[in-house]
């Protein structure tokens, strides 16, 4: 089949972006539209004493400028994390009281407190440098480690030391034991850097409200426009949701920053209320970098330990996490149910404890970034490993080998059931294409035009799919984690699915169509994919978490075997034959072994007209199915990254980077291979180039393309990608794991073990910038004796 | 961006004119960094004059050993020249790594001199060649020209219309960028040329671009790598900021200074 | 207030804009060619690359007001019924994912090709990724956006 599962099929929604025809949120006008500036505070930690906006007011242009007073005493509700966790001893997380416009204190730089709305963009800025606000200044609290200090300023009431939770997962008893007991004991200190997820559309709102209906509509950059729906109407107050559409047309990259409801979303359609005007916001970069979730930003310290053969004894994280001025959607759960339970990576280990702190600072919330909480994982595990295995004298592939999990399915200590996989032969896929065999002669040749080479390894495990809805909703989630799929075949044979799913770049338009065309053999031009509207799919829980396949894909497949049935039943019953005996195939539903056959349009129709339908069948065929997976799907991979350093300068280049991964079944490999190349990417972003600088005052000091540091084209290499496709996951019927995040989360480590290969020094932190890895090389060379 | 005035000069004159006439009007030469600046609210200039339409503005011309590049060429048409490719392509060389392709057909030298950013490369070659800057008044050497950080020895209404550059014998530039605006974290021009063995360094310099006077003695004796060993540059007066301390910038002029003595 | 009088994609157009007004602002608000995409505020993220006279500059940087009898050519005016090789080549090598970089890379690229043909330079993939320094993609991770440069140029 051409265009089936497995086939590289070219993406169908390709024409539109490569002739400027996209439609994403800034694009759209709406009749009566203006626009919104938002006052925000230059302060990372104050008081409000006073807002006074009579000078914007009296501007030419200025419609209205609204306050969180104003929007408070509307009933518009605080902002929340919808992921309860409570502390070790069983309190509830501190969550602090966070108001799309703030009205006592502004938290973080870039905090809003008012909205100037205005006939022009232009207009609506100059009007909100006009808004005077009247600030007392309080102590900030800038990075993570001093929010636990003592006597440092409290940034919630409820937070005492500034302490969200406490919290912890593993028997520690047990994991001191088997340290206690071990051989050899590696201990590493970790900061996983914190970076801005950047995707190249800022984020944009467009909201209208139609008060003959007293109705909204918003157009906005999210990845789940269904849960905004739901947390806007039941948390935030705006409207019922049969009051409220959310539509998010083409999305330009989200990588988890346009997962959340943010204040600004809030703000224009409460405004359009106010002013019954369609209020359009869309964010410049120099505001999404003080707006947008951050990611990552831990702070670990980790103990492994190894009995005489080396096989790990215990495994023991201690993490400090910053979630910034505000618990943002899902923050709670990417330090926590998104990271300690992956901590066990590709090994057998029986004994592992972590505990997490997280803590409030002034700075932007932090949430989940491609990956959430999995790269960091993944780091201290692979760091750990790669640096054992130097204590060892070992090869740090080998120290690998001997631990990895074996068979499954695989308990850990730590929550988690593999599923499936085979590290061993994943590694060594990665190691043929690396050609590690080769690496000496590479490096010495390197070392003859005075360049340190070094080789680093990755093998990973992460957790996709988040699921089921049940164990979510026991360790806290606020939702279920289940999707929705409806499959509509038309009277004439073609076929729209409806999915909750939502694209921002990763193909369903294609990908699910092939699932389509695969299963009713039928072309893949008569396959259209609906998504992201409200008012069109009745449910979803969006993309993010390498999701979609796992997940929205199996709804598919479960409402195609509604209507497989179905179309079996008209087929049996017109063509007189037993269902059992009907197949459907190269256009037409058949009975086997006979010359008796329908089109697969015929079929269509014949549902739709009704006239000759089984008794007791309603006439139509559309079917809707949920999907709620009964495990997490593990993808696993093994990356090996080839690095040539400059002594002279600290610069690195990426000579190669290998990628092997299990993704179980894959549906397109031209569109999985995108996803590890951008994920890789990122992942080398994180490594080399990226971090988010704060100083002491809580003023961002990365806040433009000028000092945060995006990885360009020059910057990485090409690829060589190859996948495992023989240990499909049991876990949904199309055998799929997810390979969205991959990249992400497996490549930082291989790039850091990598460069630390290479110049003799463990000690490096993310980003290996050129200086970073210059000191490092100074302060690893031996004193020259005098 | 706030409202501004937009003007297109006709003739010097027609420049002057309109730059005296605003309440605080400017040039516009390329607009690569006073558009971004602007749009930042960062610039607030009641009026943009822009003078790439006079003529004589643009272009390069070779007179001997001598080129002139009018202040309004842009760094493409530098870096394409045949002339400067020829009579010094150390300079078509640096101007063809500033910014991106985008940036460099639109930015111009003049714009790039008179803002004297302190991480851009022409002030470097400029310093290093010992250039002629050509106003609409009067010649001033580069050596008088650059004035910390993006200070000048331009006078109100003075408009750069050129810049007089000898063909030196040897010359080069060697750049480490800043990763994420491709800025020179350091940049070292070398030459020997009409004025001696010079270095300028760029990127580094607490007040902008200046010459590296132990670096240009070692070389004057001896143009070689080797001549550089042992000629430490001090990290007093050099930045420090999220992108690189002192120390590793004056490690780093040590690296590129040889890098380009090397390629010239 | 200044009227403009340009050519955008074949076709005379006009307007009266603020002086302030950027090209990119003009194109996407006036002329509604809102495939011209604006990621950043530096000059540096390239989404909003058009041609100018024949050469790729960025038009979030650019006055409109300076352009007065210019021959601008957008994203919307590359294709000529059929798609331009170095569309297909992006659709045919999987070299965008979200799409918002698109239009930036795909003006880049054709300039990079013809500029690299006109010289009779070879443009190897190390220098395609040079050339690249003022586009930004955050999805594809340059590798397939590489492979359609090098298979359009081999078509153009």
């Amino acid at each position: 089949m051409s265009s089936g599962i497995g086939v590289p099929v070219k993406r169908k929604e390709d024409k539109r972006f490569t002739t400027g025809k996209g439609k994403y949120t800034d694009d759209i006008r709406k009749d009566n539209q203006a626009y919104a500036a938002f006052v925000r505070s230059p302060h990372a930690h104050a008081k409000v004493k006073g807002i006074d906006a009579s000078a914007a007011l009296a501007m030419d242009g200025v419609i209205e400028v609204l306050d969180g007073h104003q929007l408070t005493g509307d009933g518009i509700g605080n902002i929340i994390c919808g992921w309860a966790v409570n502390s070790k001893d069983g309190s509830p997380m501190n969550m602090g009281a966070w108001s799309a416009l703030a009205t006592e204190k502004v938290r973080y730089v870039g905090d809003a407190v008012a909205v100037v709305i205005a006939e022009t963009q232009g207009l609506a800025r100059i009007a909100a440098e006009a808004v005077e606000v009247d600030y007392e200044a309080l102590p900030v609290i800038a990075h993570v480690m001093n929010a636990m200090t003592d006597g440092a300023v409290q940034i919630h009431e409820n937070a005492p030391g500034n302490q969200i939770f406490d919290w912890e997962l593993g028997d520690e008893a047990a994991t001191d034991a088997g340290l206690a007991g071990a051989a050899h004991v590696t201990s590493i200190d970790i900061t996983n850097n914190r970076l801005s997820p950047n995707p190249m559309e800022p984020r944009s709102a467009v909201a209208t409200y139609d008060d003959a209906e007293e109705h909204y509509t918003l157009y906005t950059t999210s990845q789940n426009p269904h849960v905004a729906r739901l947390v806007l109407s039941a948390f935030y107050n705006v409207a019922a949701e049969n009051k409220l559409r959310v539509i998010a047309p083409d999305v330009g990259g989200g990588f988890g920053a346009k997962i959340y409801i943010y204040p600004e979303e809030i703000t224009c359609l409460w405004a359009s209320m106010k002013t019954n005007r369609s209020v359009k916001w869309t964010s410049d970069r120099a505001e999404a970098f003080i707006t947008d979730a951050h990611g990552r930003d831990h702070v670990t310290t980790a103990k492994m330990g190894f009995d005489e053969n080396n096989k790990i004894v215990g495994f023991k994280v201690d993490t400090v996490a910053n979630l910034g001025a505000y618990m943002s959607l899902f923050s709670s759960s990417v330090p926590t149910y998104l990271y300690a339970p992956l901590l066990s990576g590709q090994y057998d280990i029986q004994n592992i404890h972590c505990n997490v702190r997280t803590y409030y600072t002034n700075t932007v919330p932090v949430d989940a970034y491609r990956g959430a909480g999995r790269p960091e994982a993944t780091y201290v595990v692979e760091r750990m490993m790669e640096t054992a295995a130097r204590e060892l004298g070992m090869d740090p592939a080998e120290l690998r080998r001997i631990n990895f999990v074996q068979s499954f399915p695989h308990q850990t200590p730590i929550l988690m059931a593999y599923d499936a996989g085979d590290f061993p032969k994943i590694l060594g896929m990665a190691q043929s294409a690396a050609d590690v065999a080769g690496f000496a002669a590479r490096k010495a040749e390197a070392a003859s035009r005075g360049k340190l080479r070094g080789m680093g390894y990755s093998t990973f495990i992460e957790a996709c799919g988040l699921a089921p809805s049940k164990a979510a909703g026991s360790l806290g989630a606020g939702v279920g984690l289940w999707e929705s799929a409806e499959v509509r075949v038309n009277p004439v044979g073609s076929i729209e699915i409806l999915t909750g799913s939502h694209s921002h770049g990763q193909g369903h338009e294609t990908t699910f169509a092939q699932i389509v065309a695969d299963r009713f053999d039928i072309p893949i031009e008569s396959v259209n994919i609906v998504h992201g509207d409200t008012d069109k799919v009745q449910f979803g829980m969006g993309t993010y978490g390498s999701r979609s396949a796992p997940v929205g894909m199996s709804a598919v497949v479960k409402a195609m075997d509604k209507v497989e049935a179905k179309v079996k039943k008209i087929a049996a019953h017109t063509l007189e034959a037993s269902e059992d005996d009907i197949v459907i195939e190269g256009g037409e539903v058949k009975v086997a072994g006979t010359d008796k056959a329908m089109a697969w349009h015929e079929v269509g129709l014949a549902a739709y007209i009704a006239h000759n339908l089984p008794d007791g069948m309603e006439p139509g065929l559309k079917e809707t199915a949920f999907f709620d997976p009964v495990n997490f799907s593990f993808p696993s991979g093994a990356f090996i990254c080839e690095v040539e350093v400059d002594p002279d300068t600290g610069e690195t280049e990426i000579i190669k980077f290998t990628a092997a991964d299990d993704f179980g079944t894959i549906i397109n490999p031209l569109i999985v291979d995108g996803q590890v190349h951008g994920g890789v990417t990122q992942g080398i972003g994180q490594a080399m180039l990226e971090q988010v600088i704060y100083d002491d005052d809580g003023q961002l000091l990365t806040g433009s393309y000028m000092d945060y540091t995006m990885p360009r084209a020059a910057d990485v290499p090409s690829y060589d990608v190859s996948h495992m496709e023989d240990q499909p996951s049991p876990n949904n019927p199309l055998g799929v794991k997810g390979c969205g995040e991959a990249g992400a989360i497996g490549s930082p480590p291989a790039v850091i073990n990598a460069i630390t290969d290479a110049i003799g020094n463990n000690d490096l932190a993310m980003p290996a910038t050129p200086q970073a890895v210059w000191r490092a090389i100074q302060a690893a060379k031996p004193v020259a004796a005098e | 961006m706030y409202p501004v005035k937009y003007h297109k000069a006709t003739s010097i004159a027609d420049a002057v004119a309109a730059l005296s006439a605003g309440d605080d009007a400017t040039i516009l030469a390329g607009g690569q960094t006073l558009l971004a600046t602007m749009k930042q609210h960062l610039a607030d200039p009641s009026d943009l004059v822009d003078i790439r339409s006079i003529d004589g503005m643009a272009g390069v011309s070779a007179a001997g050993n001598v080129l002139t590049i009018g202040a309004a060429t842009t760094h493409a048409d530098v870096a394409g020249n045949a002339d400067v490719q020829k009579l010094c392509p150390a300079l078509a060389e640096l101007a063809s790594h500033i910014g991106d392709p985008a940036v460099r057909n639109m930015g111009t030298i003049g714009g790039s001199i008179a803002n004297n950013d302190p991480a851009a490369d022409y002030p470097a070659a400029m310093l290093a060649l010992n250039a002629t800057i050509v106003t609409n008044t009067r010649e001033v050497a580069a050596d008088d020209f650059f004035d910390g950080l993006f200070g000048t020895a331009l006078d109100d209404g003075e408009i750069i219309t050129a810049v007089k550059v000898t063909a030196p014998s040897k010359a080069a530039y060697a750049k480490f960028a800043q990763q994420a605006s491709l800025f020179a974290l350091v940049g070292v021009f070398v030459a020997d040329g009409a004025g001696g063995v010079r270095v300028a360094v760029t990127g580094a310099g607490e007040d902008g671009v200046f010459r590296q006077s132990g670096m240009e003695a070692a070389l004057a004796s001896g143009w070689s790598e080797a001549a550089l060993d042992g000629v430490a540059a001090s990290e007093d007066g050099l930045m420090s900021d999220l992108h690189g301390s002192a120390d590793y910038r004056a490690h780093l002029i040590g690296v590129m200074a040889k890098r380009a003595v090397a390629a010239a | 207030m200044t009227t403009i009088n340009m050519t955008v994609n074949g076709k005379a157009v006009s307007g009266d804009v603020p002086d302030q007004t950027l090209l990119s602002e003009f194109l996407r608000e006036n002329l509604r060619l809102t495939g011209t995409h604006v990621g950043c505020d530096t000059s540096q993220c390239g989404a909003c690359v058009v041609h100018i006279n024949g050469k790729p500059v960025k038009s979030c940087s650019t006055l409109a007001a300076s352009l007065d009898g210019a021959d601008v050519k957008t994203i919307e005016g590359v294709s000529n019924g059929e798609l331009h090789p170095m569309q297909q080549a992006f659709n045919d090598n999987h070299g965008l994912q979200c799409g918002f970089c698109t239009p930036g890379m795909i003006m880049t690229s054709i300039d990079m090709v013809e500029r690299y043909k006109a010289a009779g330079k070879d443009l190897t993939s190390d220098a395609i990724r040079a050339e690249l320094e003022g586009n930004i993609c955050r999805c594809t991770g340059y590798h397939n956006i590489v492979k359609s440069i090098e298979d359009a140029a081999a078509k153009m």
